[in-house]
């Protein structure tokens, strides 16, 4: 009990520390990595959850794809002079605004405790027996009952490919 | 555990447009890299066998009904009603788009591909009865027509137009996903029929996909609110896609940059399909909170009606001008969403059908007048063109009257069902509003009709090619249905009105 404890506090070090860097960093690159130790620290608290899945779709999908595209753009595009330039923002009042209303809902929310939620249950039907793992039991809906979901989705992605061929292409 | 993978053969054919038309697009790609020619007839007369078997595949699922993949799709009327719609949608653009192509330089497999998969995810949409299926179904639809209005890449007001579409749309896309995890959040359950049975019955068990029994306990009693938002959510996203107020910015731009062809489907297709997916959700699932969401309908009717006709008073560019127009007539169908009612919901479908025709015919011909390079749009380069093309200037005519909603043709029966749906409802003032907003409307597209026959012929209608056998035939398909819903409107209406009375 007490190295989930320990562990929990790690990883949520590393989420908040990761969170604040990439927004206070002027470089664009120290951002991103920032930005992927924080993405790594929630990987870990899916783990601590025992959510195997989410933690290999948050390493694969968050930490790999979508930050090696991040990385890609900023490499691809020069922002040393962004980088110089005087920083600045100025929705802060919106910001400010915003921040306060976030603040009051996770007070009351810790306040109140579970009390404050009211979601519907699904009961775990459907979700097979809790004896598998939650990988598997993912695996058993996404390939019976969200079969249909599951293979349009392909449909999608053959979409997105060949748009981005027709708007990369020398000629149409 | 073993289980059996391969989905009954009833499931399957109830999928069967979407089957044949991603089959076929695939196809259209494969034969683009065999057939290696540029210019060529044969794609768009391959997308139209592949429109017209889906059309026969969209019938033949309809004669067995019932729900699919379970509970995922839903073949009924109102599904059926909205794959044949968007179909014929598609074959009209097709026609439309032949001699487009072919003049801009650009007649690729591609183009009708994209189109083929657009449609396919439309289909979906309009029969989809899971929030799931409806999100990826508006994302294949939404993502192939963002890259069809840019598809001319060489001109810079299609790349505009393109990336702002792109940009709102997605958007628009996140809010409708938000809106759809709120919904489980309350409900449990993002299956129409499910979120139907959690807001009508409390601690109510309903049978559910895979024989799974769903127990969805009834939190909205205490927390009226969240169906709100949710509402109120994917009315965001849907409003996008429908260019209803106040999220018709992007309409004109997007509009007026994109090639006319592609505008005609734009303002058409996926207008229809939001549509249907509008009815599913406020008319069948979220029916029950209908107090709840009738004020946000009523305004977005309203806001849409006002500023899209007013706006199309000022506007000389032809394109932008049917742009606030389309504004303004998904405003007129709001107002029969407003109405709650199975007469409104008959009358949405109704007025959609013959908003299509009349809408397809006039950019079709805004196009063919445009010349290479769309250089002509503006609204004194129609005249003189009833002198220089009399039959093109006849159809126009046709589909400016049925927009304008004179008797005799599909626009005024649309508008005088949805009107009446509104008075049974007893919204007096949105139907009066509503009325003296299509007053207003008259008059710019009567601007039209006397540049064309009280004009002397402009350099436009001089330069104007001949009518080509495909754009011809679009334009008489177009013109004729319009005619037809005017003169027969019993025979569309009895099948929507039937649709309607079902859709439970």
């Amino acid at each position: 009990m007490l190295i989930d404890t320990v562990l929990f506090y790690i990883f949520a070090a590393m989420v908040l520390s990761g969170a604040i860097f990439t927004i206070t960093r002027r470089s664009a690159v120290h951002s991103a990595i920032s930005l992927i130790c924080s993405l790594l620290g929630v990987a870990g608290l899916f783990l601590l959850q025992r959510a195997e899945f989410l933690f290999a779709v948050q390493i694969v999908l968050y930490v790999g794809g979508i930050m090696v595209l991040f990385l890609f753009v900023i490499m691809l595009v020069n922002l040393d002079l962004a980088a110089k330039a005087r920083q600045f923002n100025r929705a802060w009042a919106v910001g400010i605004a915003a921040v306060a209303v976030v603040g009051a809902e996770m007070a009351w929310f810790l306040y109140r405790g579970r009390a404050a939620f009211h979601i519907a249950e699904n009961g775990g039907a459907g979700l097979g027996s809790a004896a598998a793992g939650n990988t598997e039991m993912i695996a058993d809906s996404l390939f019976s009952e969200y079969l249909l979901p599951f293979e349009i989705a392909s449909v999608l992605l053959l979409v997105a490919v060949v748009g981005s061929v027709v708007m990369a292409k020398k000629r149409i | 555990m073993p289980v059996d993978l391969m989905p009954a053969s009833a499931d399957l054919i109830r999928l069967l447009p979407e089957i044949v038309l991603t089959l076929m697009g695939t196809l259209l790609m494969v034969l683009a890299a065999i057939l290696r020619k540029r210019s060529s007839n044969a794609y768009g007369n391959l997308s139209i066998a592949a429109l017209l078997a889906a059309l026969g595949a969209a019938v033949y699922a309809y004669t067995r009904q019932g729900p699919a993949f379970g509970n995922m799709l839903v073949v009924d009327g109102l599904a059926t009603f909205f794959r044949a719609l968007v179909i014929v949608v598609g074959i009209l653009t097709v026609l439309a788009s032949y001699r487009f192509l072919r003049r801009q330089g650009a007649e690729t497999g591609e183009y009708h591909a994209l189109l083929l998969f657009s449609i396919a995810g439309q289909c979906l949409m309009a029969a989809a009865n899971d929030l799931i299926v409806v999100f990826i179904g508006l994302e294949i639809s939404s993502l192939a027509s963002y890259v069809m209005v840019g598809y001319l890449r060489d001109d810079k007001r299609a790349n505009e137009a393109a990336l702002k579409y792109f940009l709102l749309g997605s958007f628009a896309t996140a809010f409708f996903l938000y809106g759809v995890a709120l919904v489980y959040g309350i409900t449990g359950t993002i299956n129409l029929s499910g979120v139907r049975a959690a807001l009508t019955a409390p601690e109510s068990c309903l049978q559910a996909g895979a024989g799974s029994v769903l127990c969805v306990q009834n939190w909205l009693a205490p927390w009226p609110i969240f169906l709100g938002v949710a509402a109120a959510l994917l009315f965001v996203g849907l409003g996008f896609k429908v260019s209803a107020a106040p999220f018709q910015i992007w309409a004109p731009d997007v509009y007026q940059g994109a090639p006319s062809p592609v505008t005609a489907f734009l303002s058409t297709g996926p207008k229809a399909a939001a549509f249907a997916v509008f009815l599913r959700i406020f008319m069948s699932a979220f029916e029950p909170g209908g107090a709840a969401w009738e004020p946000l309908v009523w305004f977005s009717a309203l806001a849409s009606m006002t500023i899209g006709n007013f706006a199309a008073l000022r506007q000389s560019n032809v394109k932008r001008m049917l742009a606030y127009s389309s504004i303004a007539h998904a405003g007129y169908v709001l107002v029969a969403l407003t109405a709650r009612s199975a007469d409104g919901a008959a009358a949405v479908m109704f007025y959609l059908g013959a908003y299509a025709f009349m809408n397809i015919g006039a950019f079709a011909v805004v196009g063919h007048l445009a010349g290479k390079g769309e250089r002509y749009q503006d609204i004194e380069d129609f005249g003189g063109l009833g002198q220089k093309q009399p039959l093109t200037a006849a159809m126009l005519t046709i589909f400016l009257l049925s927009l304008i909603g004179v008797p005799l043709t599909g626009g005024f029966f649309g508008k005088f069902y949805i009107f009446k749906a509104a008075l049974e409802s007893h919204l007096v003032w949105l139907t009066v509003l509503g009325l003296l907003n299509s007053a207003v409307a008259a008059y710019y597209y009567l601007r039209v009709l006397v540049m064309m026959y009280f004009r002397e012929p402009s350099q436009a209608a001089i330069e104007a090619e001949p009518l080509r056998p495909g754009l011809r035939a679009a334009l008489l398909v177009s013109a004729v249905a319009t005619l037809f819903l005017g003169i027969f409107p019993n025979w569309v209406l009895d099948f929507s009105n039937k649709s309607a009375a079902m859709m439970k």
